[in-house]
């Protein structure tokens, strides 16, 4: 049962094959059985997610109406806050955090009846692209244990491919959700910036952060999307409009007469040549599927790595300065003579990791008096430039298309000690987030080189997310009669699945 | 060295520059649902907004914004068609987010004035303050420094947080320079200060209560040599909470700066902290070294573009400016000068205005609320409104009093009762037994008993000497207790002796 799709899962419980309770037990012996190995959790919530489960059931027993997820497992990525369940978005100075309150998130999980089987690993506040920098270890991918998972939201995509939970959710800042999905032969999506509510997500760069689903099929995305999305009155950044109809469009995948926008600028140099190879078959099967292929060009996405990496510190330097040790999380130092401002510095020296304060240092530098206009204000600069680029692209084609990432899974410590080259595997995941719409990743392959999983990337203008879901199921369909099974299933078992 | 006022200004202009702010009377706080009233138990008005609880986001109070474009309406500012919230980036520990949310380059309304009249020897004189700009932002909580001696965080032993203020909407008015006061410089701040209060507080946005800090000025001072261009180094007081302390602020920094210059030292500059007790400043925090709040655009939130039809609906709404008003009410009350200074200073326009509309005569609603009200207020050290009586119950006293239901005296203790919780006029009137003796047999039984008790002053009157009358009407208005109306007891005694 538990490497089923949630949508069959959502079926099986519906029929009455199994109880939600029988399900989400499943999906914590698993846990127990193989997270040694992956470690995706940092928290498993085994009481919730069981008295959760029984309460679907007894709803459904007495024959109320429930969502078409409902019973069904989640993994919920550790920066979503949710009440009285440890939170720490990864980081020690947030170790012992239990919330106060649910994020929007959480409250339409619940109201969804989605179970919540715990909080997976991730980095540091968002803050990496291969789970290395969370404070509680790395999350190993269960593709190959040696290797990383991506990042930030290892912990999410690793679950999905360890069959650990059918349903994640995630956050995408520049690729936390699309990268992850790629390297783990997963889906997962970034929906438009003010789709899904941000209230309660740990902020890490305000004007990028966005929450999406992950899971194992592009359907079971699109329900776990239209589960959570929609305008929220907490979050001043949230579209007030109707959500796209992304399921719609996952069930009936129909690429025939859309223009497919290939990017000149991510592909090519620098890109591995399995993941080359891969993307070019699928551009050949969509075209089979009926899309028209078209190459465009954005010149400034040359620009978005540098610029994003002024905006995100930026924002983050502001965003984490709440960590003070004075009403919550990690307090070091406070002997009854030490002032505040040395308690807050204490706290904040030990309580967080390299790569966060590498960032805090470098946004407050960005935002300093004299530095403001050469920096944040440039950046800003070529954030517009790249939306002047996705809006012409988009002028010539329906959707834009690209491979997710540069390369396949990485060695766990292999970039550890090079923060540029980590860096860079973002390249064609964050222009994404620098235009607020939406992006995809879903698997096209291995490599042949490697044998991992490579991610194809589908990006649609903003509140047009059922055209990437359009896209994405008819290549789905398209592999999976090509390889006759699920990509996972060619993964490689566990030592703790037997 | 110690110089005197006059010395001072004899040499040096005085430059101010003021920041006032207001905290809006809004029923929940800027950015969340949270309550705002003053005085609950510390932080039972918090959430995880205000709180700056991880993932917490904030969401614009729409009557802030609403109150704010009044606010620069009434000061003759322009509203901007986009304004935009920033973060002002540094740490404290009662601040929650560790920065705060507050407009920057872009406000909600920029260049207005406030024009305000002082009286000097030459006559009354007028000034316009011009406004540079009228921005949002959020209060932030409040340190208690326990321990030690002075309150401060220096010497405290320990230090207790109240996040109730935290997220309070307040709205920073803040005037350009202001030259040419000369000796009224400190006069002329007061006057501003208390003519804003009077337009917040007819536009109803703020309590205005400068000893709750609703309303908080911070008064920027500067001496130049007389005829000087360039500005001489400012200091910036905080914690004036109060009119006069306005005026006692600028005029203390003037003489400290003067002081300094003629000793040859610079004034520093820095923030100052006003003392009320001995109206001089002390030294706080030096903006020598600029501190840098890395301001940037609040990515929270989106700006901010009032529709033009919304604006030009508000200026409509705008009440009669507090000025236009005074001179209105003085010239419909025929008011002279010094009594209208008078009701000003007492708090007392507003209910006076009230007590004539509910059919009162000016002239006695005004002496009503001046005279034994205002006594008893002082007495009570209350302020006159907050005194339990209201507009309604005075009215009625007057009706009573002009249909001869009740004498002046009478009605001195109908007004104590009220103000005593004894009920309305009526009901204090029945239970104490106030009414007029108005029964003329009665009158006549007293008048009758007065002239048999002093039969000499009677035949006094009879003859023509009427002051004597006096005399038997003391007695008469004795025997009723009071409850008598001595005109009409004057009628009928002298009528009864044939004059």
């Amino acid at each position: 049962m538990i490497t089923r799709s949630a949508h069959e899962m959502a079926n099986a419980l519906e029929s009455g094959e199994i109880t939600s309770e029988k399900l989400t037990q499943d999906h914590l012996d698993r846990i127990a059985a193989v997270d040694g190995e992956v470690h995706a959790f940092l928290y498993v919530d085994t009481e919730g997610a069981l008295s959760q489960a029984r309460a679907v059931d007894a709803a459904r027993a007495k024959g109320e109406k429930v969502g078409p997820l409902a019973g069904v497992p989640l993994a919920l990525k550790d920066v979503m806050v949710q009440k009285g369940v440890p939170t720490t978005a990864g980081s020690k100075i947030l170790e012992g955090w239990r919330p106060p309150y649910d994020a929007t998130v959480v409250t339409k999980l619940k109201s969804a009846g989605i179970v919540i089987l715990g909080k997976t690993n991730m980095d540091e506040f968002a803050m990496g692209s291969s789970t290395e920098n969370s404070a509680y270890g790395p999350t190993h991918n269960p593709w190959d244990l040696t290797r990383i998972p991506g990042g930030s939201g290892g912990g999410s995509s690793a679950a999905l491919a360890a069959f650990e939970a059918p349903l994640a959710i995630g956050t995408d800042t520049g690729g936390s959700i699309r990268q992850p999905a790629a390297v783990t032969g997963t889906v997962g999506v970034k929906p438009t910036y003010g789709g899904v509510s941000r209230y309660g997500l740990i902020a890490f760069s305000s004007s990028l952060d966005q929450a999406g689903p992950c899971a194992r099929t592009v359907l079971d995305t699109a329900l776990l999307h239209e589960a959570i999305a929609g305008h929220d009155p907490k979050d001043a950044t949230s579209i007030d409009a109707p959500v796209p109809q992304v399921v719609k469009a996952a069930r009936e995948g129909d690429v025939k007469g859309m223009k497919i926008g290939v990017v000149k600028e991510l592909n090519g140099d620098g890109y591995q040549t399995g993941v080359r190879s891969r993307f070019e078959e699928s551009l050949e099967l969509l075209a089979k599927a009926g899309a028209e292929i078209v190459e465009v060009s954005c010149p400034n996405f040359e620009y978005a790595l540098a610029a994003y990496y002024l905006i995100a510190p930026s924002e983050c330097s502001s965003n984490l300065a709440r960590f003070d040790a004075m009403r919550y999380g990690m307090r070091v130092g406070d002997d009854n003579g030490a002032s505040a401002e040395i308690v807050m510095n204490l706290t904040r020296e030990v309580g967080f990791g390299r790569e966060v304060k590498r960032r805090i240092i470098l946004g407050t530098y960005a935002l300093s008096s004299g530095y403001y206009d050469a920096y944040y204000g440039s950046a800003q600069k070529v954030r517009t430039l790249i939306m002047q680029d996705f809006t012409n692209a988009f002028s010539s084609a329906d959707v834009l298309v690209s491979p997710t990432c540069p390369t396949t899974a990485f060695k766990i410590g292999e970039k550890a000690d090079d923060p540029l080259a980590m860096y860079l595997n973002d390249i064609a995941t964050i222009p994404v987030n620098m235009a607020g719409i939406g992006g995809m990743s879903l698997p096209c392959g291995l490599a042949p080189e490697d044998g991992l999983p490579v991610g194809f990337q589908v990006m649609s203008p903003a509140m047009q997310d059922q055209r990437m879901y359009s896209v994405g199921a008819a290549l789905e369909a398209a592999l999976l009669s090509q390889w006759g099974a699920p990509l996972l299933s060619q993964i490689p078992a566990l030592a703790g699945a037997k | 060295m110690s110089l005197s006022y006059e010395d001072v200004i004899a040499k040096y202009e005085p430059v101010l520059g003021l920041e006032v702010h207001v905290e809006l009377n809004t029923n929940s706080k800027m950015f969340c649902g949270c309550a705002t009233a003053f005085g609950a138990e510390p932080n039972t008005q918090t959430c995880p907004v205000c709180l700056g609880m991880p993932g917490a986001l904030p969401v614009v109070n729409e009557k802030a914004i609403e109150s704010s474009i009044l606010i620069g309406l009434a000061l003759h500012c322009s509203v901007t068609p986009f304004s935009r919230f920033s973060r002002k980036n540094y740490f404290y520990p009662d601040m929650p987010k560790n920065f705060q949310i507050s407009q920057y380059d872009e406000p909600i309304c920029v260049n207005g004035y406030v024009d305000v009249e002082i009286e000097t020897e030459e006559g009354p004189k007028k000034f316009r303050i011009e406004i540079e700009r009228v921005h949002m932002e959020e209060d932030t909580g409040k340190s208690l420094h326990m321990g030690g001696a002075t309150g401060r965080i220096h010497g405290a032993d320990y230090s207790l947080l109240d996040f109730n203020r935290a997220g309070i909407p307040l709205v920073e008015i803040v005037t350009k320079i202001v030259p040419g006061t000369g000796k009224y410089a400190p006069e002329v701040a007061k006057a501003y200060v208390a003519e804003l209060r009077d337009i917040l507080r007819s536009l109803g946005v703020s309590d205005v209560r400068m000893e709750q800090g609703s309303l908080r000025c911070d008064a920027n001072v500067s001496l130049r040599l007389i005829g000087a261009e360039t500005l001489g180094t400012r200091s910036e007081t905080k914690n004036v909470n109060s009119l006069r302390s306005v005026e006692r602020a600028v005029r203390g920094e003037m003489i400290r700066h003067a002081e300094l210059l003629e000793k040859g030292q610079r004034v520093v500059q820095e923030t100052r902290h006003f003392q009320e007790d001995s109206g001089l400043t002390r030294s706080g925090r030096s903006k020598e070294q600029a501190e840098d709040y890395r301001y940037f655009p609040e990515p929270d939130l989106v700006p901010v573009e009032p529709d033009a039809a919304w604006i030009e609906k508000l200026r409509a709404s705008l009440p009669e400016q507090p000025t236009l008003r005074r001179k209105r009410l003085q010239a419909e009350w025929s008011v002279p000068e010094k009594e209208m200074a008078a009701m000003i200073n007492a708090d007392a326009l507003d209910i006076v205005e009230t007590t004539v509309k509910l059919g009162a005569d000016p002239a006695k609603a005004r002496s009503w609320w001046l005279g034994e009200i205002s006594r008893i207020a002082n007495e009570r050290d209350i302020a006159l409104p907050e005194l339990p009586i209201t507009a309604k119950d005075v009215a009625a006293i007057v009706a009573l009093v002009s249909q001869g239901q009740l004498t002046d005296k009478l009605a001195r203790q109908v007004v104590e009762g009220v103000i005593n919780g004894e009920g309305t006029p009526e009901h204090v009137i029945q239970a104490r037994g106030l009414k007029v003796v108005s029964d003329e047999s009665a009158l006549m039984v007293a008048i009758e008993k007065a002239i048999e008790a002093q039969p000499e002053t009677a035949e006094k009157v009879r003859n023509g000497h009427i002051p004597a009358a006096g005399a038997l009407i003391g007695a008469v208005m004795k025997e009723t207790k009071g409850q008598a109306d001595a005109a009409r007891v004057r009628e009928l005694l002298l009528s009864h002796l044939g004059q």
